[in-house]
């Protein structure tokens, strides 16, 4: 597997470091029910088809990158700088 | 308190030479990191023109020659190796003295692409990874700057704490390519 780095370019799997689903950008309000907040900490979806998750390009130049990949096909939609994704899933 | 004794990062690990290959160390040299601040890389450049004679490197580019080189080192991040930085440097950029902190060395000699082509997971032959070329990546499991230098050379850096540990590795792979060659 394969992985273009906004800032590299193309480079192999394991130079990144997997952090977990981009719902971490989507940070809720401090002051939001405690409902929103278990659900930001704890529940995840586990889905055969596109997902969109956090990678650290940690052998590499370090920058935390936006991967949206399917699940079923290992295909890579695309790669964005987490500093500039959006913070809602789109 | 005792004598302090200079020692570089891998003091009586190097010089080799292992069939056309040679890995020697690149040893008391001045790094400073420098991290441009936002929206003033321009800036930068120009003083780093004026002061050392180099512009500031784009991603994955290294500036300069032997002696005063400036490489691409990561995310809003360039090494300057050699010169004692100038301090007019220090408006445009935050700065960080590194000297020290890297192990540097030098592989040079034609089986030299085939060494990292067993180390490195990118590709660093000639036709796209020119002179002035530079990538952060790993050299098995330690993370690196790799640049070429010359036609036939490469510079490695690695931490300092790991520099036993890239003469290792890069020593194995300089043996087996040595090996496959005499086979």
């Amino acid at each position: 597997m394969r992985l273009k780095c906004p800032v590299c370019g193309e480079r192999d799997r394991r130079e990144f470091y997997y952090m977990g689903d981009a719902v971490a950008l989507q940070r809720p309000d401090p002051e939001a029910s405690d409902g929103v907040w278990d659900d930001y900490v704890h529940n995840r979806d586990n889905p055969a088809g596109v997902t969109r998750d956090l990678w650290y390009h940690e052998g590499g130049c370090a920058a935390w990158v936006v991967v949206t990949r399917n699940t079923v096909t290992h295909e890579i939609l695309k790669t964005e700088l987490a500093a500039h994704a959006p913070k809602v899933a789109s | 308190m005792g004598e302090l004794v200079t020692k570089s990062a891998c003091e009586e690990l190097l010089p080799l030479q292992i069939g056309g290959v040679q890995l020697s160390e690149l040893t008391q040299t001045r790094m400073t990191s420098l991290a441009p601040k936002r929206g003033q890389e321009d800036a930068l450049s120009d003083v780093l023109k004026g002061a050392h004679g180099m512009a500031l490197p784009a991603v994955n580019r290294a500036t300069g020659r032997e002696g005063a080189r400036a490489i691409w080192f990561g995310m809003g991040q360039v090494m300057l190796i050699g010169p004692m930085p100038d301090v007019a440097l220090g408006a445009f950029a935050a700065m960080t003295d590194q000297s020290d902190a890297w192990a540097v060395v030098r592989l040079e000699g034609t089986g030299a692409e085939d060494v990292l082509a067993r180390l490195v997971p990118l590709d660093l032959r000639s036709g796209s990874f020119k002179r002035g070329h530079t990538a952060r990546s790993q050299l098995q499991h330690m993370t690196v700057s790799v640049t070429r230098v010359g036609e036939q050379a490469f510079q490695i850096m690695a931490f300092r704490s790991m520099a036993q540990t890239l003469v290792h590795e890069l020593e194995t792979a300089m043996k087996r390519v040595a090996a496959r060659s005499a086979s």
